[in-house]
């Protein structure tokens, strides 16, 4: 299939492969920012086809992952309102909050709809013009132009039963929490192809600058990882801190202006919570003054809703690359994608899932047998 | 800081940074969910602990397809399925020959001749009678090219509001040839992983179908009987039929829920080759555009078959033969190393788990 074939060749992957192995003197670790990437990662096998001595880590990058449960629980208090159509990304359906999940709300009466554009609910607000379709808008930099553009367009028809649940969260901030832990032991990120496509790059320069640590805006496909991981030990090796763009064939430095300039007339940056954090400043987007009365917070008065996140799995540190899943003893036994005690294991796009789905809880020995463990 | 936090510092020697942990959620359903239905590991959850303790028999306990009972010196297959499809007409096919081939197929699935069905409906109060016309025309076409009756059946109404237009229950029986043993529990190391075509098909034809995502696609249902097919295999084997240790129809929950459902009860491993499993560029598309796997994806007239490596061969190349079969690959084979896992070689030389979903496949955000 063209533009997928291309960036999935086992032979140029070995090429690749190889060329990380003769770059490379000592070893290096390396964080992948985005859930996606996480995903391709595990659902190829990349991992296993690094040399000995680059370390992947997983990133902060899924948006289901660290939406906060507080979040979550307002989602499912509107969700159970009668006369709601709630609806969300699919992935968000899963996700518990301190009492069940949507896919509970849904069996319980709740009209929840799974859409996949942001854009899907204005036909569905203007089919029930009695009822109040709420939009769960979630996700980093890559979602948020077609989430304002719902709000944008809801407010050009006229449409007074669309509101929106806005939990938007952005990058340079977790990486920066990242990076300023006593605790880090990232060199190097694979960075966000997707949120750069649509914000751009220039941002991530002063970054990479003042915590001299190389950034490559690195897109999805094994070969672009693969591309984007000797870009970044060529870096190392040879002592630089700079931000290079592996995915150029989907975006440039100044990103998509369109975009920003949409996003900056519906949202505005605010201080966020992230799930297992807490409060992050000036970390995500809420509506701007102009579409406040589109949100849903205040329209369903569930602004009080606070809800203690109690401490239990090491999810927060997988975040923030500072364990790997399987360092979790729960990893597998108590914690599976059936019964998941932490975000990372709710979501596909999530380390522990990913981890989980494709394999990483065999024994490198069941891999061995296969010819490819390493 | 909670009490938590701190035991987790003690025990892991590693101060937490700014990501913290995260919270302990509550997944019991004490409803039904949808993920129930979807063929995942919650369905099976609920056969489980619902439906087998209570009726437990050794019967059942294989939870093939079908039962293969011994009436009177003859082996009879009996099988039932519901069918709740939405829309009820789509390309390919329709609620009615999806109702008439799916139970022809849980008993090709054992290796019986269907011969009997009956048909029972739930109608929707306000159902023109034009579509159930329809739905039971296409009911009779099926029957006839599959080669089986209708003897027997069942009407009900609900009110408006308490069905979906219409839901179809259909029954059949059929007769095992002699000699054919086919169950879950026969895969051994060894054996040959043969699948009949292009997977997907149906899966993502109904999902183009549905409110919020239609999207173009000259994509149809694979809907169709395989009993023909099966015949056709059995044939090739000749008087090896012993060598045919499992046959299944990937509907939902698609090729990696019947492998894993066999290499479980089999207690063997299973190695895929991505590279040999045929999907169409269009689902292929599809899929990568939604972020779901193919190979979780329903069919309707493919078939998976564990065989004894003699007769791999030529079983191969009789499906291929077959209309229904043109497609046909060897996808991979069952091994002795890691029972009850299957895994597969991806297109990039790296291995993954193909793991049985838990509740329905979700699209991903991004």
């Amino acid at each position: 299939m063209k533009y997928l074939d291309e960036y999935r060749d086992g032979d140029i992957a070995a090429k690749l492969v190889e060329r990380i192995r003769r770059v490379q003197t000592r070893p290096w670790v390396i964080m992948e920012v985005c859930g996606g990437q996480t995903h391709s990662i595990v659902k190829n096998g990349i991992d296993h086809l690094l040399p000995k001595g680059i370390e992947l880590v997983h990133g902060p990058g899924c948006p289901v992952c660290v939406t906060p449960l507080e979040m979550i629980d307002k989602a499912h208090a509107i969700a159970r309102c009668p006369d709601v159509i709630f609806c969300s990304f699919g992935d968000m359906l899963r996700v518990p909050g301190s009492d069940g999940d949507l896919f509970s709300i849904k069996s319980q009466g709740g009209d929840v709809r799974v859409v996949y554009s942001p854009l899907d609910c204005l036909k569905i607000a203007k089919a029930n013009p009695d009822k109040q379709v709420v939009f769960f808008a979630i996700g980093f930099e890559t979602t948020a132009p077609a989430n304002a553009m719902l709000a944008w367009q809801a407010r050009q028809m006229g449409l007074k039963n669309v509101s929106l649940l806005v939990s938007h969260v952005l990058v340079p901030p977790a990486i920066e929490a990242v990076l300023s832990s006593p605790q880090n032991r990232v060199q190097g990120f694979l960075g966000p192809g997707h949120v750069c496509a649509v914000v751009g790059y220039a941002e991530y320069e002063p970054m990479a600058a003042r915590f001299h640590v190389p950034i490559v805006v690195t897109g999805f496909e094994p070969l672009d990882i693969l591309e984007g991981v000797l870009m970044l030990v060529e870096q190392l090796e040879q002592g630089r801190a700079e931000v290079e763009n592996q995915y150029s064939r989907v975006l440039d430095r100044a990103g998509n202006r369109p975009a920003q300039e949409l996003i900056a007339k519906v949202f505005e940056v605010s201080d966020r919570k992230w799930r297992g954090v807490g409060m992050i400043p000036q970390s995500g987007f809420r509506l701007c003054e102009e579409f406040r009365e589109l949100d849903a917070e205040a329209r369903f008065s569930v602004e009080a809703i606070d809800t203690m996140e109690p401490e239990v799995c090491i999810a927060g540190q997988i975040l923030q690359g500072i364990k790997k899943p399987h360092d979790c003893p729960a990893f597998g036994t108590e914690c599976t994608p059936q019964r998941p005690l932490g975000a990372t294991m709710v979501s596909a796009e999530g380390a522990c899932a990913a981890y989980y789905a494709y394999g990483r809880h065999l024994k490198d020995a069941d891999l061995v047998t296969l010819g490819n463990g390493r | 800081m909670s009490a938590g936090k701190v035991d987790e510092r003690e025990e892991t020697g590693a101060e937490l940074g700014p990501f913290g942990s995260c919270p302990l959620p509550i997944f019991e359903h004490p409803q039904i969910v949808l993920g129930h239905g979807s063929g995942g590991k919650l369905s099976a959850e609920l056969i489980e602990k619902v439906f087998v303790s209570r009726f437990r028999n050794s019967t059942l306990e294989k939870m093939d397809d079908q039962a293969v009972l011994e009436i009177g010196g003859t082996r009879v297959a009996f099988t039932t399925d519901s069918f709740v499809v939405t829309p009820i007409f789509f390309p390919g096919g329709d609620i009615g020959s999806l109702a008439v081939n799916g139970t022809v197929n849980d008993l090709a699935m054992g290796g019986a001749k269907p011969l009997y069905l009956s048909a029972a409906f739930i109608l929707e109060e306000g159902l023109p009678a034009t579509e159930l016309e329809r739905v039971v025309d296409s009911m009779a076409a099926a029957a006839q090219s599959a080669g089986v009756q209708l003897v027997t059946g069942d009407t009900k109404v609900v009110n408006r509001g308490k069905g979906d237009k219409v839901f179809i229950t259909t029954t059949g029986i059929g007769v095992v040839p002699t000699g054919v043993r086919m169950s879950a529990d026969r895969a051994r190391p060894g054996d040959k992983i043969l699948l009949s075509g292009f997977i997907g098909d149906h899966g993502i034809t109904i999902l183009s179908q549905r409110e919020g995502l239609e999207f173009e696609s000259a994509l149809e249902s694979d809907c169709a009987a395989l009993n023909g097919l099966v015949d056709a295999m059995l044939e090739a084997a000749g008087g090896e039929v012993e060598g045919f240790r499992v046959m299944r129809d990937p509907t939902r929950g698609g090729v990696a829920t019947v492998l894993n459902e066999i290499a479980g009860r089999s207690r063997v491993g299973m190695v895929l080759k991505e590279s040999a499993i045929p999907v169409r560029d269009a689902v292929r598309g599809a899929c990568e555009l939604l972020g779901l796997d193919p190979l979780y994806v329903a069919n309707e007239g493919k078939l998976v078959a564990v065989v004894a490596p003699e007769i791999a061969d030529r079983v191969l190349g009789a499906m291929r033969k077959h209309p229904l079969g043109a497609g046909a690959q060897a996808i991979g084979e069952v091994v002795e190393q890691h029972p009850g896992m299957v895994l597969m070689k991806t297109g990039v030389g790296g291995t993954r788990v193909v793991d049985v979903l838990f509740g329905e496949q979700l699209p991903r955000i991004c």
